[in-house]
């Protein structure tokens, strides 16, 4: 009985891909991107990234959420919760630990900050249903496969009466940052391989424009380690024919129109607005912000969350240039010295989706 | 962080799910999956992301794209 995990992880199918990978690799050099956390962990850590003929490069582009959250929005979650230590400010883990510019949210949780890790902005809530007496600020960051279930979150927030809830959205969108990737031309990217849970939510027409406009296939791929292999030859398959059009591997979950509900609950809440994303800089469009009919709920509306603008990189730190994929992990000067797991430097290496942290778990040699 | 993962529906309860991934049972939230429009009954896959289903997973899609790998190896 199909389980959908073990079958897409298989050796022995594994390597006769690769063979058919080398059968169909270009002559010339090619750059192929994927814009996705999951991704750039799972090609690492499945030995993707070595085994394929050296010249396929593989790219890890601005996938990670965490990564990409401007140091600004770092440092004002932590300046909060220092002059606020008494409101809980809920979290996912990976942002615990990211370096601010003075402090981060876990040394500020040692200083006596309530600072709680949730799985689930619902479990934020909870925290906000069991004490009335105290405010919860969920710090909201994600792509669109995560803003709609913060979106479920605040509806049932409303639906149940809860006030003492409110959420800081550092929402971000994709294919806006796909498009400024593409225009800044400081990368050369041939194809994409594109996020699996992102697109089921988002569906693969949305990236139509980037075949149209832009001339680069794209193949929505599974994490699985077959389901990346197999991506990346339906994407080398197109390079060879000189197609470029959208085209899905990962279908059994992934269609042309996505997920509506999803969608819909999504854009009840939020809307689009102008982001400031780690690396890439201000990309018009690219970030979502809660929708005046939700202000009760929007945590930059009910409290002083004051902006104050920063660079991003703190010295010697390449994480914005990483994240754009201009620079490997390993041509970074901190990289494996002053920047560990251990004593992180920058988002990238925190991150369980950072391409640092990939490359320091499974590229070293 | 919240992984998207595949999981067995255990359960309907309303507007939430009870699913197993891989040997742990977890509730997982319907509100951004039309349940019944998809027709899942338990049995089915879903998956399952900071506590929502986000999709349903179709065994007809899996076993062809199974199929179209085996078929260039």
């Amino acid at each position: 009985m199909i389980r959908y995990v073990d079958e897409f992880r298989r050796k022995g199918p594994a390597r006769a891909m690769l063979r058919r990978i080398e059968d169909v690799a270009p002559r010339d050099c090619v750059s192929i991107m994927e814009i996705c956390g999951t991704h750039t962990h799972s090609i690492s850590k499945y030995g993707i990234r070595g085994a394929v003929p050296t010249g396929i490069r593989l790219l890890s582009g601005p996938g990670c959420p965490v990564c990409v959250t401007a140091q600004a929005d770092i440092n004002r979650i932590v300046e909060f919760s220092r002059r606020n230590p008494s409101v809980v400010i809920a979290t996912f883990g990976d942002m615990l630990r990211v370096p601010g510019t003075f402090s981060s949210l876990e040394k500020e949780r040692a200083e006596g900050a309530d600072i709680r890790v949730v799985y689930s902005p619902l479990d934020a809530l909870e925290m906000a249903r069991r004490d009335p007496a105290k405010e919860v600020v969920f710090y909201s960051v994600g792509f669109e496969t995560t803003a709609p279930t913060v979106a479920a979150t605040v509806i049932k927030a409303r639906r149940e009466g809860i006030r003492n809830f409110s959420v800081l959205s550092l929402h971000k969108l994709t294919p806006p940052a796909m498009k400024a990737l593409l225009d800044s031309g400081d990368v050369n990217i041939d194809g994409f391989i594109c996020p699996g849970h992102v697109t089921t939510v988002i569906g693969a027409g949305a990236y139509g424009f980037i075949a149209k406009d832009y001339g680069a296939p794209c193949v929505v791929a599974g994490f699985e380690p077959l389901d990346a292999l197999y991506g990346l030859y339906m994407l080398l398959l197109q390079l060879r024919d000189g197609r470029a059009e959208i085209e899905i591997e990962y279908a059994r979950v992934v269609t042309w129109e996505g997920n509506k509900r999803a969608q819909e609950v999504m854009y009840e809440v939020f809307e689009r607005a102008d982001s400031r994303w780690r690396g890439l800089g201000e990309i018009a469009c690219s970030g979502l912000r809660i929708r005046g009919e939700f202000s009760h709920f929007d945590a930059e509306k009910r409290f002083d969350m004051g902006y104050v603008d920063c660079d991003d990189d703190q010295a010697g730190c390449s994480c914005g240039e990483v994240i754009k994929g201009l620079v490997a992990p390993s041509e970074c000067t901190l990289f494996a010295t002053a920047c560990t797991p251990e004593t992180p430097m920058g988002p990238c290496m925190v991150s369980s989706e950072g391409t640092c942290a990939a490359y320091y778990r499974y590229e070293r040699i | 962080m919240c992984l998207g993962v595949p999981g067995e529906v255990v359960e309907m309860d309303g507007d939430t799910v009870l699913v197993d991934v891989g040997g742990t049972r977890r509730r997982a939230s319907l509100m951004l999956l039309d349940a019944e429009g998809v027709g899942l009954t338990p049995g089915d896959y879903v998956i399952v992301h900071a506590g929502f289903a986000i999709q349903k997973v179709d065994e007809q899609a899996a076993l062809e794209t199974l199929r179209l790998m085996k078929d260039i190896s």
